[in-house]
């Protein structure tokens, strides 16, 4: 299993207060891990490249650690979450659908057995390139309050023979959630749906 | 609090290889950055004595938290720098005045020391707007490998009647320094300059 080679980490971590309205009590936090890694198939069309998700599966799972460390440590404070990959020029974005499962499953895992699928979103691009990474509801996708959405990039990835990967999370609904739909106490936790 | 703060945020990065080269230890800046409402946006205040008290507040608030995210006594810090952004419907005057008169006490006292003025930028922009934050030595503004720059941009700030503060802090200098000048082995650290 070929060691994943890391250049770079980059964490952002926000809490929000208002967006106008009335200031919260307890902030909304949001947060992102991302990992600068090396594109082991650029510059050239590899037919075989599923195996590399074995090797994201370690990295997958230390970023999540990372990042829920980041917002606090507690994993039950954590109701929202996504990810997303950035590939640089020479590679394709078949490669960032690498990063579903390695990326997906590490947060589940580290979150205690979340149920809803892990909103995901992938694009080609150079470096500075910015990804506006979705966020739904970590057990329930249907819960409106907590549709979102983090914007993350790093100013000097992903270069031509990188990737960005990315893991994003949540500690609650946008800070003034008044949209109506399906809400966190009315989830069945069932289906990951509703 | 003087200031009304909508958001904090806090951004650490890592460089752990560089050009295939090791950065050992790797390097870590921290940004932490604060989105205030401007109280004189919209008109052409003269006194400018409220802003300068944000400015200290912020000073303190800002360091402590990028010291915390680096996870190291403020004593360890190497470099630093300061930078605003200043909404549409306010004045560049305004970034200085939170800035320059009475940020730098409180970051300075987190810190332990720092002997050499706190290299700073700063500018009038739209939402999104990138920050260079300038990074020098915090003891001797000499010391070439510390010369440095941290970029950072919060997508929905400044909205107009709003400024983006931030402050940065690092572990070392440049990943991979070569090009000469005071070493920092070689500080004095009396005149803040070498």
């Amino acid at each position: 299993m070929p060691e994943v080679k890391v250049r770079k980490y980059l964490v952002s971590i926000e809490d929000v207060f208002h967006e106008g309205g009335p200031i919260a009590k307890d902030p909304q936090r949001r947060g992102a891990i991302l990992a600068v890694i090396e594109n082991p198939f650029a510059g050239a069309y590899h037919a075989e490249i599923e195996s590399f998700m074995d090797d994201l599966r370690p990295l997958g799972l230390d970023m999540a650690k990372k990042l829920l460390a980041a917002m606090g440590g507690d994993p039950k404070s954590i109701e929202g979450y996504g990810k997303g990959a950035i590939v640089g020029g020479a590679g394709e974005l078949e490669h960032a659908a690498l990063w579903h499962a390695p990326g997906g499953y590490a947060m589940r895992d580290v979150l205690g057995g979340a149920k809803a699928i892990v909103p995901s979103t992938k694009k080609v691009g150079g470096p500075g390139t910015r990804l506006d990474v979705p966020i739904t509801h970590i057990n329930a996708s249907y819960v409106r309050s907590h549709f979102d959405a983090i914007e993350v990039g790093v100013p000097d990835a992903p270069r031509s023979n990188e990737i960005v990967v990315a893991l994003v999370m949540t500690t609650g609904p946008r800070v003034h959630a008044r949209a109506g739909g399906l809400k966190a106490s009315e989830i069945k936790g069932e289906d990951g749906l509703r | 609090m003087k200031a009304i703060i909508r958001k904090l945020i806090t951004v650490v990065d890592e460089t752990l290889s560089e050009q295939g080269q090791t950065v050992s230890p790797p390097v870590r800046r921290a940004a932490a950055i604060a989105v205030i409402a401007n109280p004189f946006a919209g008109k052409y205040q003269e006194d400018l004595t409220e802003l300068i008290g944000i400015g200290e507040e912020l000073g303190g608030l800002l360091a402590e938290r990028a010291v915390a995210a680096l996870g190291i006594p403020g004593g360890k810090i190497e470099s630093y720098g300061k930078a605003a952004a200043v909404g549409e419907n306010g004045e560049l005057e305004h970034a200085a005045a939170i800035l320059h008169p009475k940020l730098g006490a409180p970051f300075r006292k987190v810190l332990g020391k720092g002997a050499a003025l706190i290299p700073s930028s700063k500018k009038r922009g739209g939402m999104g707007v990138v920050l260079d934050i300038p990074l020098g030595h915090k003891d001797a503004a000499f010391v070439r490998s510390h010369f440095d720059g941290m970029e950072i941009r919060v997508n929905d700030a400044p909205r107009a009647d709003e400024i983006v503060v931030a402050i940065a802090v690092t572990t070392g200098g440049r990943p991979l320094p070569r090009v000469g000048g005071l070493k920092v082995s070689e500080i004095k650290g009396e005149d803040g300059l070498r």
